[in-house]
């Protein structure tokens, strides 16, 4: 029967609606002003079947304590939950689209039919007509409410639909699909036996060319390969248990240091292998020259942690790669006009070198870039919205947290910070009085000065006793050449004096700065998080640049007051020293910092907790400690190796340490934010500060005349300038290379024109981001007015049944009447 | 008995890589975890194993979801929780490191649907926080910290105002949550 959808007014009231409406009304509008003046108007369907009316027990539902919702209150935004509800408003209600896509099968399907179209029309950029929409909402189309008789019919036509769609995906397309699918595997296995049956069908109907059959073959050969190299891939991760253990234990946020640890020490490897392949082993295999029979004094011991004496002439050092063209198998014959050689391999070192190291740093900003942008994607969002509650409750459980205590601990935490941000969103703003504020405001002034200063003052330390220690060196060297072996002790421990202040200074100054911050009483954790990190990275970066400008500005600018004869082998020493002290440090600040203050506090002072694993001063270590790695690799090739054993060390100290001395934070730790602050410390001033290094030093810095493979050339660079000649010198062809080189990479204008582009680029995409950002605050405000549309029908097929409830007693009384007349 | 541990056939591995995350050790090691539990040696992959057996497992017996999960992975017609090996799989698949946001967001929203109605209303929410604080009376909530909890909750991701979270606006939530994907794991 028809439906006639008609709006009469209540009899009691007397009030007509101004319209008998019927068909479909264009403005909603106009509909609920008509409906708000008078409250109590009932919709009449006269074509709902009587007999579901009758056996229509209400249910009275108990309404949850939380929320009553008063429906007596006339008003359109009146919540759809308890209340009294009859069981057709209830059965409706289940049965709505967006309920019943989150448990059934049937939605699922067509849901994932609704993909398949999509991502096939997008695949042949082709509207084909007769898979034309129906409806503009698709979660709507099809559904209606579901009796038993016809489900099954609709999920079958559905399923053969989607099975249409995915026969005629790619094979990729399909996997993915598959995959993504929310289905359980018996049935993903029956869609795919469906699909392939009627690939198989459609294969066997049409005559396959033999090529295309090739092709298909490969196409399977290539899919089997790819999931056997990512099995493999899978298999060599490292550590696996390891992280699994720890993870398990102390939740994501220590995990995370453990993984910032395996991505340092990936770094590390990539450049050893390319520093190794391309400068050590050619150098290794070919006798290198020496011009000059340097004394290698052997100090037993010390060696190790100076990088001195039987070292600093080695394939560690700068100093001992060849500045010619290295040549394999000369064959040098007598003849009349002299002698000739034969060359076999030849190998162009300094070429060789500039590049390798050009090419290393370039590789690996590419790779940071790269890290950086996809964490920074994952933890950034675009509306502003808060919503934090929400997301703790929804997604602060970690899954992957196996033990027992570590549950409760877990539970614990969960518990405290929802006591607490429930407490924070809800309370009223705390009015301080202007007296507290201004005290608050002192504090935090007087903190930072006191920061600041105590940093600056290190600095101030650190160059002046720099400068000390290279005066007495000078002294030393220019003074005496007695080889006493006192002496030579004592010169050479006085070298490990600068490096183990910084050290002592980067130790000890982090702790410094938890007690101010500790002073100050932050409000919110991740606040103090950020303002701690802020400190210690400017603590990093200053004693960094101060070590550089040493380096590069007295001890490079003037070799020769150190009688030094080759400068680079004498920084890439230095930094061997600083590497190795900062390894000693930390070894010492894991073993008196945790295990003995785990002793400590648990023997002397009592307490049951054990100390809280660090997780941002750690890792600021680490990204110290790689870029002192990056700064001497030009100068000292073999110093990846160094980082990986140190780096493969701590690794297993740390995990060890861990698991007995300390325990999980109480604070919360947003994991992946902080994962993405730290890659972007490592790209920012890590990495760029010490290619800026490097490059200063390649474009500027003059060579030591007497060692390493750039000897005789005004600066580093210049080998790679020189090359480009000899090659235009030898192939005319070739000059626009040389031109291009002069007019590109020398001149500052085209530099200017990159950065140009791409500021404009950065700004068009903000400006994209604006508009998406508003576009989805329009959005939401469309769908709360949906939902205000869908209360209202709701509430009045509600009022329908109520009314019927009320009618339909008459009724059967009126027919029982009747009956009883006849 | 000293007969070898009955391996999966080739086809079926295969099968499996292609349609679900998990990779072929992680699809071996599955197997050999689930023929341990059942103890016995002839094909697993057809037969049940019942809830008690699975909660066994150390990843899954402290956790306070163990229950809920077993359920919504079990395709057994008697609604005990029972898993079979494919079911298993279709765990291990959802909570692997490769899954897409989608399904992990899918599976959570399921997990968390305590009464299995397709929504969220305030009673699944009142017993999703008392899973995740515990029953001791100190880390429980009180009942007027619960009540603005849930009333937060709602206001923050009901959009169209029901007064339930239904599954797209649970999605949404969790959309802007980054550390769900990390979080919603379990590796064996």
């Amino acid at each position: 029967m028809a439906g006639r959808v008609g709006f009469h007014s209540d009899l009691t009231t007397d009030i007509e609606s101004p319209a008998d409406e019927e068909g479909v009304h264009d403005s909603f509008s106009q509909l609920i002003e008509e409906q708000s003046y008078d409250q109590h108007d009932v919709i009449e369907m006269t074509s709902l079947e009587l007999e579901e009316e009758s056996r229509d027990d209400v249910m009275d539902l108990e309404s949850p304590v939380y929320l009553r919702c008063d429906s007596e209150e006339p008003q359109q935004t009146e919540c759809l939950i308890g209340g009294r509800w009859s069981s057709d408003t209830l059965k409706v209600l289940s049965s709505m689209p967006s309920r019943t896509i989150g448990r059934s099968r049937g939605a699922i399907i067509s849901q994932y039919y609704n993909r398949t179209l999509q991502l096939r029309r997008r695949r042949q950029s082709r509207p084909s007509i007769q898979h034309f929409p129906r409806s503009a909402r698709p979660s709507i189309r099809g559904h209606r409410v579901e009796t038993d008789a016809d489900e099954r019919e609709e999920d079958d036509n559905k399923r053969e639909r989607l099975v249409n769609n995915l026969q005629n995906l790619s094979a990729s397309d399909r996997v993915r699909m598959l995959r993504a699918m929310p289905l359980s595997l018996a049935e993903k296995k029956e869609l795919r036996m469906l699909v392939l049956n009627k690939a198989e069908h459609s294969l066997s109907q049409n005559q396959i060319p033999c090529c295309s059959q090739l092709k298909y073959y490969i196409i399977i050969a290539v899919r089997h390969g790819w999931y056997g190299w990512l099995s493999f891939l899978s298999s060599l991760q490292l550590w696996q248990t390891a992280l699994k253990c720890v993870g398990g234990h102390f939740g994501t946020g220590v995990l995370s240091y453990f993984l910032f640890l395996r991505t340092l020490l990936f770094f590390n490897v990539f450049l050893f292998l390319v520093t190794g392949l391309f400068l050590v082993v050619p150098q290794a295999v070919v006798a290198p020259d020496r011009d000059q029979n340097t004394s290698v004094t052997s100090l037993w011991g010390l060696e190790v942690l100076t990088g001195s004496g039987y070292f600093s002439d080695s394939l560690l050092y700068y100093g001992y790669y060849s500045h010619q063209t290295l040549q394999t198998n000369r064959r040098c014959s007598e003849s009349i006009n002299g002698t000739s050689c034969e060359y076999g391999l030849s190998y162009n070192m300094p070429l060789v070198y500039f590049f390798t190291i050009g090419a290393a740093f370039f590789i690996t900003c590419i790779i940071l870039v790269y890290t950086m942008s996809k964490s920074f994607g994952r933890s950034f969002r675009i509306d502003k919205s808060k919503g934090l509650l929400a997301i703790k409750v929804f997604s602060s459980w970690d899954f992957k947290v196996s033990k027992k205590t570590s549950v409760r601990l877990q539970r614990a935490n969960i518990g405290t910070q929802l006591k607490e941000l429930v407490a924070e969103v809800n309370r009223e703003e705390l009015k301080f009085s202007v007296l507290q504020r201004l005290f608050r405001v002192f504090i935090h002034m007087l903190a930072w000065l006191m920061c600041l200063g105590s940093t600056l003052a290190c600095v101030l330390a650190v160059f002046y006793f720099s400068e000390h220690m290279h005066k007495k060196d000078v002294e030393t060297r220019s003074r005496t050449r007695m080889h006493s072996s006192d002496g030579v002790l004592l010169t050479e421990a006085s070298l490990l004096a600068v490096p183990v202040l910084v050290s002592g200074i980067n130790l000890i100054l982090p702790g410094f700065f938890n007690a101010v911050a500790w002073m100050e009483e932050y409000d919110s954790p991740s606040v103090l998080n950020y303002v701690s990190i802020s400190r210690n990275l400017l603590l990093k970066v200053s004693v960094l640049g101060v070590l550089c400008h040493h380096w590069l500005g007295r001890v490079a600018s003037d070799p020769k007051k150190l009688g030094l004869q080759c400068w680079e082998s004498f920084v890439g020493q230095e930094l061997y020293r600083f590497l190795l002290m900062d390894f000693i440090f930390m070894l010492l600040d894991t073993f008196f910092g945790e295990f003995l203050w785990r002793l400590f506090s648990q023997k002397a002072l009592k307490r049951k907790r054990k100390p809280v694993f660090d997780i941002a001063r750690n890792v600021l270590e680490l990204i110290y400690g790689q870029t002192l790695a990056w700064l001497g690799v030009l100068f000292s090739p073999l110093l990846p190796v160094v980082q990986i054993i140190k780096l493969l060390f701590f690794f297993y100290m740390k995990k060890v340490s861990l698991m007995m001395n300390c325990q999980a934070s109480g604070k919360p730790w947003r994991a992946s934010q902080m994962t993405t602050i730290f890659i972007t410390l490592l790209c920012f001033p890590s990495f760029l500060g010490a290619s800026v290094c490097v490059t200063y030093t390649m474009w500027m810095m003059e060579p030591s005349a007497g060692c390493g493979p750039f000897r005789g050339l005004k600066t580093m660079f210049q080998a790679g300038k020189r090359w480009v000649q000899e090659l235009a010198a030898q192939n005319p062809n070739l000059s626009w290379l040389v031109s291009a080189h002069t007019y590109l990479v020398e001149n500052p204008l085209f530099l200017f024109l990159c950065a140009a582009i791409f500021l404009i680029v950065i700004y068009f995409h903000s400006q994209v981001v604006d508009g998406q950002r508003k576009i989805i605050e329009l959005l939401q405000e469309q769908i709360e007015n949906e939902g205000g549309d869908k209360k209202f029908l709701i509430t009045r097929l509600q009022d329908i049944h109520e009314r019927k409830r009320v009618v339909s007693p008459r009724r059967i009384r009126g027919a029982s009447e009747d009956s009883s007349y006849s | 008995m000293g007969g070898t541990a009955s391996k999966l056939p080739k086809d079926l591995l295969s099968e499996y890589q292609e349609l679900t995350f998990l990779t072929k050790q992680e699809i071996l090691l599955a197997h050999k975890r689930f023929s341990e539990l059942q103890g016995r040696e002839n094909g697993p992959y057809s037969s049940r194993l019942s809830m008690e057996k699975i909660l066994t497992l150390p990843e899954l017996k402290s956790n306070p979801f163990r229950k809920r999960i077993c359920h919504v992975f079990s395709t057994s017609d008697l609604r005990d929780g029972s898993l079979s090996f494919e079911d298993f799989l279709d765990l291990l698949s959802a909570f692997s490191d490769s899954a897409t946001l989608e399904i992990k967001s899918h599976y959570a929203f399921r997990i968390f649907d305590f009464d299995d109605d397709g929504t969220l209303d305030a009673r699944d929410l009142e017993k999703l926080v008392n899973c995740l604080t515990g029953e001791t009376d100190d880390t429980r909530l009180t009942v007027e910290e619960m009540r603005q909890l849930i009333g937060n909750i709602l206001e923050e991701s009901d959009i169209d105002k029901d007064g339930t979270v239904n599954l797209s606006e649970f999605q949404h939530v969790i959309s802007r949550s980054p550390d769900f994907v990390s979080s919603f794991k379990i590796v064996l």
